[in-house]
């Protein structure tokens, strides 16, 4: 079907909303809020009404999504944002408003279409739960407040969203908050997420404080027009907005949360890690990407930072991240922590794309990512739940057979994830490699091949010692394929895992991005109308199958060699493997890479200490000095030393917390002298 | 006709004597349609003075012999505090109708205090201003020293010598006003006319800010706050936290800010400092407290940090902030405890946050816990409530003046999180592990007391507002900002520092 055709055929049929798309725009962000609220107020006691408002809203803002992607995606139409006042006093200016972009659209498709499949699969997975009508609101919540972020075009605006999807994540992953670990998990992701909120809301006001406005497209032309606006603090600025992605994103040293946050239903997981909440970080630096190319400044007593710019400083985080997780990832045995690795491994690639000034192939690795990540995670959502809870795959095996649906797709999303030729991953991973190639980033591009490779190893062993060999236990022995529900929605992600790249999605992003504003030289790749390309896709998929090998045959030719080496080594240690030969062969870097590298471990030993001096100190000041005004008496002592007793004995999270945050606001502090 | 909200209140304490002494349901209905006719006539005068203007509402001769008036006027801000006054009334009164000891003498106190309260924020006479902030603390310790619970005789007398010591020296500093400005006059508009000598504003304004900044929890002196609310029934914590603390603010504002500009502008780093030491501060020990009334009366202090922040703004961004947070903060600690003091300590008879801890109460009392949550998450500055608008206003503001002291103040909000999240876990989501993720069982566990309809409705006139002002600010910020316009604040202008 000629795209342009059903363009115009929207567009035709729908005058009352083509006059004005923002409307639908609005309308679809709405309505998971709708869902939320009705079955809130009206079918709370219904399970399956309270499933079908989910699902409906979702399918519907779906359809609609998709309406918007071919008027502002697939046409020329430009971008449209429809303000309202809402917080206005002295120079402050807020406006609620919705940004209707190539940008936005893309990932409103993404939102929605990986929430709707999540919902249904969710129908299956939590069937026979008591809280069912809860775990609907909750994701309808949770929609709503992502599809807010996608929308929004100012920044006080995406902080309102931003806010929300750190609540709709604690109340979804504390779901089942009678396990104490789901609610501490719970706790922990909002906390840690709050951190960075801290930095994000800081740089927001220090941007408005220097150029007086929040919004996206007033900012990107004025500081187009003065790229030195921001003063000395342009690069801290930079780095405070990239400190909200680092605690949504869980880039280091801000990605504990992440991995416990699997104490969530396996729908929650592969909501927040697909499509929504650990994407927001990535699609906030593409939205925002035009802060990152003012000329770089430090204040004076950072100045030793000299020209290295915040985008280097968010690559190499990226990257770090990236690394650090795919390490973890590889001795992991539980199937939700080895995808939860591998999505805070991914992620470091996506914001090491953007550090590389490849914001359009951050987006296209974010766009393949999301349809492959929720398709694993809901796979092992499936296996979990054929296996009774099971989760370590060493007590799995053999499940190619029992649960065939299951392992083909699964197999179909670890190839894409592993980047194998020619399935989306390929693409996308090729695309963030040439931004680390082609924009000078030689270290970068060596890691992220040697990533690449280590992710091939990680997902094949996952696949080897799951549903290869022969059932190591009972549960294993017994499982059976998963219902409908669950099935189906992974046939249909195993489509997009597939193809998603034979569409020329990184010609479109990189149009985006480097066509409208301008200012930024793109890397190579020729910009082509999307509406020309996909006529004649179909007929040259040659040419599109092939074109990474002739077009930059380095990244692509190496990128496939780490895939090739990747498995090999999988393959040789894992084919039939009873145990886990790699403890043997690496000893304690083994048993580094299970705990995590110590590093819950190591902010326990470092902030406890710190904290128990401060208690000290406040109750040295308590006793002397508010004790010594004489405002509490004689009676206050006895109070005190209670009170400092109990400050020393409490050693947690939010002790550490309040030494992260004192320390980001210490940096500041000395940033501003 | 905004007038008639204090004399409604107090007509009404009067006419509790007039019930039979054992006639419990009448005092409670009595209350109850007094304070929903002050909140109707505070609504439907605050909807007649659109715009936000200083407008005179009565003015008498009083003591002719000092030159004082019987002068009621409001602006934005008097109107502002009013609604908040009403509401939390009406509220107060909701979660009180379980008292039975004594109940005709509670409610005459509890709407004596009201009364005196709508005073305060409808005088322009500094004379008349004064003896409402006196008659609003009598009633204060009483409600506390008879109804109250853990020590509240000690409560009670430190609230009550807080608050003397505090009066005390707003008194000196107004009559050396009135006599250095030789005007004989206590009018607040003509008194804020007179350039006083800087000397004397130097040591006259921190007398006089600090005198009703005691009330408004200014650290180091706001100790009297945990200890008061703690011991406070229900409903008086509501009052205590949601509007007296405010009355204290709101004296920072109306006197002590617009009379001496010149001593503000000496001594507004100090104070600002001080406001964000008490922000950080009232968090973190918040953090450790065990029993549950001691964690919102502390997280109060830190809340109330933030208008005390604002105020030093001096910008309208802050200062409007500052007021909003007034509102804001008064509407969700009133729910705060409510649900601590009337849903969780009346029935269960412990605030000790270790021994709620075993109890998972989100099962037995799901409409306190739900509750209890929406609350937390509106006092930790949550986007779609109130706090949230009022506490990036004032950050904004206070990054213009004081960017590092912003920056400290922005710890208090991750701290926020903290805190709240550690209460609501133990109170209401921790206990015995009997049953798994997928279980079924049914219902109440031990239906001793349901909560109450009067409890629910209150509750959710609360969250309604607060959410209400969250999603759409501008309903109360027509009224504030413009109120900064007005001749009162010329002083600061003429500074150069609004």
């Amino acid at each position: 079907m000629d795209v342009h055709a059903a363009h115009n055929a929207v567009t035709a049929a729908a005058p009352a909303f083509s006059s004005r798309p923002e409307d639908i725009a609005w309308f679809i962000l709405l309505l998971p809020l709708l869902a939320a609220a009705g079955i809130t107020l009206i079918v709370r006691r219904s399970n399956f009404l309270a499933a079908t408002f989910s699902i409906a809203a979702t399918v519907t803002a779906f359809v609609l999504s998709f309406v918007l992607f071919l008027m502002f995606g697939v046409g020329d139409a430009a971008a449209v944002t429809s303000p309202f006042a809402w917080l206005h006093a002295g120079e402050l200016a807020v406006n609620l408003g919705v940004t209707v972009d190539k940008l936005s659209t893309l990932m409103l498709l993404v939102v929605t279409g990986v929430s709707a499949l999540v919902q249904v699969y969710s129908v299956g997975y939590m069937h026979g739960d008591r809280s069912f009508p809860r775990f609907f609101i909750g994701l309808s919540l949770f929609t709503f407040s992502m599809l807010g972020i996608v929308l929004a075009d100012n920044f006080v605006m995406m902080f309102l969203f931003w806010e929300l999807v750190g609540v709709s994540s604690w109340l979804l992953i504390g779901f089942w908050y009678e396990k104490e670990s789901a609610a501490d998990a719970a706790k922990k992701a909002f906390l840690t997420n709050r951190l960075g909120d801290f930095g994000f809301l800081l740089g927001i006001i220090i941007i408005w404080a220097a150029a007086g406005t929040v919004n996206f497209a007033e900012l990107s032309q004025k500081l187009g027009a003065h790229p030195d606006l921001l003063g000395s603090l342009a690069s801290v600025a930079g780095l405070l907005v990239f400190m909200g992605a680092m605690g949504k994103s869980a880039q280091f040293p801000l990605h504990v949360w992440l991995p416990d946050a699997m104490e969530g239903p396996t729908p929650v997981s592969a909501l927040i890690h697909a499509a929504t909440m650990v994407a927001a970080g990535v699609y906030m630096l593409c939205r925002v990407f035009f802060l990152y190319q003012v000329e770089t400044a430090w204040p004076a007593a950072l100045a030793f930072f000299g020209s290295i710019s915040a985008l280097d400083i968010i690559g190499g985080i990226g990257a770090f991240t990236a690394l650090l997780a795919a390490l973890m990832a590889i001795q992991q045995n539980d199937i939700k922590r080895i995808l939860a690795y591998s999505t805070l491994s991914q992620l470091g690639y996506m914001v090491m794309a953007v550090g590389c000034g490849g914001p359009d192939a951050a987006m296209y690795h974010l766009t393949t990512h999301a349809g492959f990540k929720a398709l694993l995670f809901l796979g092992a959502g499936s296996v979990i739940h054929a296996c009774h809870h099971e989760q370590d795959i060493w007590k799995m095996g053999g499940l190619r057979k029992l649960m065939p649906k299951t392992f083909l797709t699964f197999a179909l999303g670890t190839a894409a994830l592993a980047g194998l030729p020619p399935l989306s991953g390929f693409y996308s991973k090729d695309a963030v490699l040439l931004a680390a190639l082609d924009n000078g980033h030689p270290v970068l591009f060596g890691l992220g091949v040697l990533i690449a490779a280590m992710t091939t190893f990680y997902m094949l062993r996952l696949v080897l010692v799951a549903f290869l060999g022969s059932g190591r236990s009972e549960a294993a022995g017994h499982a059976h394929e998963s219902p409908g529900a669950m099935t189906w929605p992974l046939v249909i992600l195993a489509v997009p895992s597939v193809m998603l790249a034979w569409v020329p999605l990184g010609d479109y992003l990189t149009h985006h991005f480097f066509t409208d504003h301008g200012h930024v030289h793109g890397h190579g790749s020729e910009v082509i109308s999307f509406g020309a390309t996909i006529s004649a896709a179909f007929g040259l998929v040659n040419h599109i199958l092939f074109e990474p090998f002739n077009h930059a045959p380095l990244p692509a030719f190496l990128g496939t060699g780490a895939l090739i080496i990747g498995a090999w080594i999988a393959v040789t240690l894992y084919w039939n493997a009873e145990r886990d030969p790699l403890p043997k062969l690496l000893g304690s870097f083994a048993r580094g890479m299970r705990n995590r590298f110590y590093f819950d471990e190591i902010y326990e030993a470092i902030f406890i200490p710190l904290h128990d001096l401060v208690a000290r100190l406040a109750d040295w000041f308590d006793r002397w000095v508010v004790g010594g005004l004489a405002v509490r008496g004689a009676h206050g002592s006895t109070e005190l030393l209670g009170r400092a007793l109990r400050i020393v004995q409490s050693g947690n999270l939010q002790t550490y917390t309040f030494f992260f945050v004192a320390g980001v606001a210490l940096v500041v502090l000395i940033a501003l002298k | 006709m905004l007038a008639w909200t204090i004399y409604i209140s107090f007509a009404a304490a009067a006419a509790m004597f007039l019930l039979k002494p054992d006639s419990r349901q009448g005092a409670r209905v009595l209350a109850l349609v007094a304070a929903l006719a002050g909140l109707a006539v505070g609504l439907a005068g605050a909807l007649q003075h659109a715009g936000g203007g200083l407008v005179t509402i009565q003015k008498y001769p009083w003591v002719p012999t000092v030159g004082a008036e019987y002068y009621l006027a409001a602006d934005g801000i008097s109107l502002t505090l009013v609604i908040l006054t009403g509401l939390a009334a009406v509220v107060g009164i909701l979660f009180s109708w379980n008292v039975e000891l004594r109940t005709r003498e509670f409610f005459a106190f509890y709407l004596a205090l009201i009364g005196g309260v709508y005073g305060v924020f409808l005088s322009f006479d500094l004379l008349l201003l004064f003896v409402f902030y006196e008659i609003a603390i009598v009633p204060k310790y009483f409600l506390i020293a008879i109804w109250g619970s853990t020590r509240r005789e000690y409560a009670a007398m430190k609230l009550a010598l807080y608050s003397f010591i505090g009066s005390a020296m707003v008194l000196a500093g107004l009559v050396a006003a009135y006599v250095v400005s030789g005007a004989q006059t206590f009018n607040l508009v003509e008194l804020a006319k007179y350039p006083f000598p800087a000397s004397f504003q130097n040591w006259a304004f921190p007398l006089v800010f600090v005198g009703f900044a005691i009330l408004a929890g200014l650290w180091p002196f706001h100790t009297w706050a945990p200890t008061g609310h703690s011991a406070a029934p229900t409903a008086a914590s509501m009052l205590l936290a949601g509007v007296v603390m405010k009355l204290g603010a709101y004296g920072c504002l109306r006197v002590a800010m617009t009379l001496f500009p010149e001593g503000l502008a000496t001594w507004r780093n100090a104070i600002a400092a001080l406001a964000v030491v008490g922000i950080v501060y009232g968090a973190l020990v918040s953090l450790t407290q065990r029993d549950f009334k001691f964690v919102i009366g502390y997280s109060s202090v830190s809340h109330m940090g933030f208008v005390l922040l604002g105020l030093m703004t001096l910008s309208t961004i802050g200062l409007s902030g500052a007021v909003l947070q007034m509102f804001s903060h008064g509407v969700i600690a009133g729910l705060l405890f409510g649900v601590v003091g009337r849903m969780v300590y009346d029935r269960e008879h412990t605030r000790d946050l270790d021994e709620l801890q075993g109890r998972r109460l989100s099962r037995t009392m799901p409409f306190a816990a739900v509750t209890f949550v929406v609350a937390g998450l509106a006092s930790m500055g949550l986007p779609g409530f109130s706090g949230f608008v009022a506490e990036l206003k004032v950050l904004i503001g206070a990054w213009q003046t004081f960017p590092k002291l912003a920056v400290i103040a922005g710890v208090g909000i991750v701290l926020g999180v903290a805190y709240t999240l550690r209460a609501v876990q133990k109170a209401f989501f921790s206990g015995d592990q009997e049953d798994v993720p997928g279980a079924v069982h049914g219902g109440h566990a031990h239906g001793e007391s349901a909560i109450t309809l009067p409890e629910k409705i209150g509750a959710v006139v609360l969250i309604a507002t607060t959410v209400l002002i969250g999603l759409y600010p501008k309903l109360l910020l027509d009224w504030i900002v413009p109120s900064f316009a007005s001749p009162l604040f010329d002083g600061l202008r003429k500074g150069g520092l609004l």
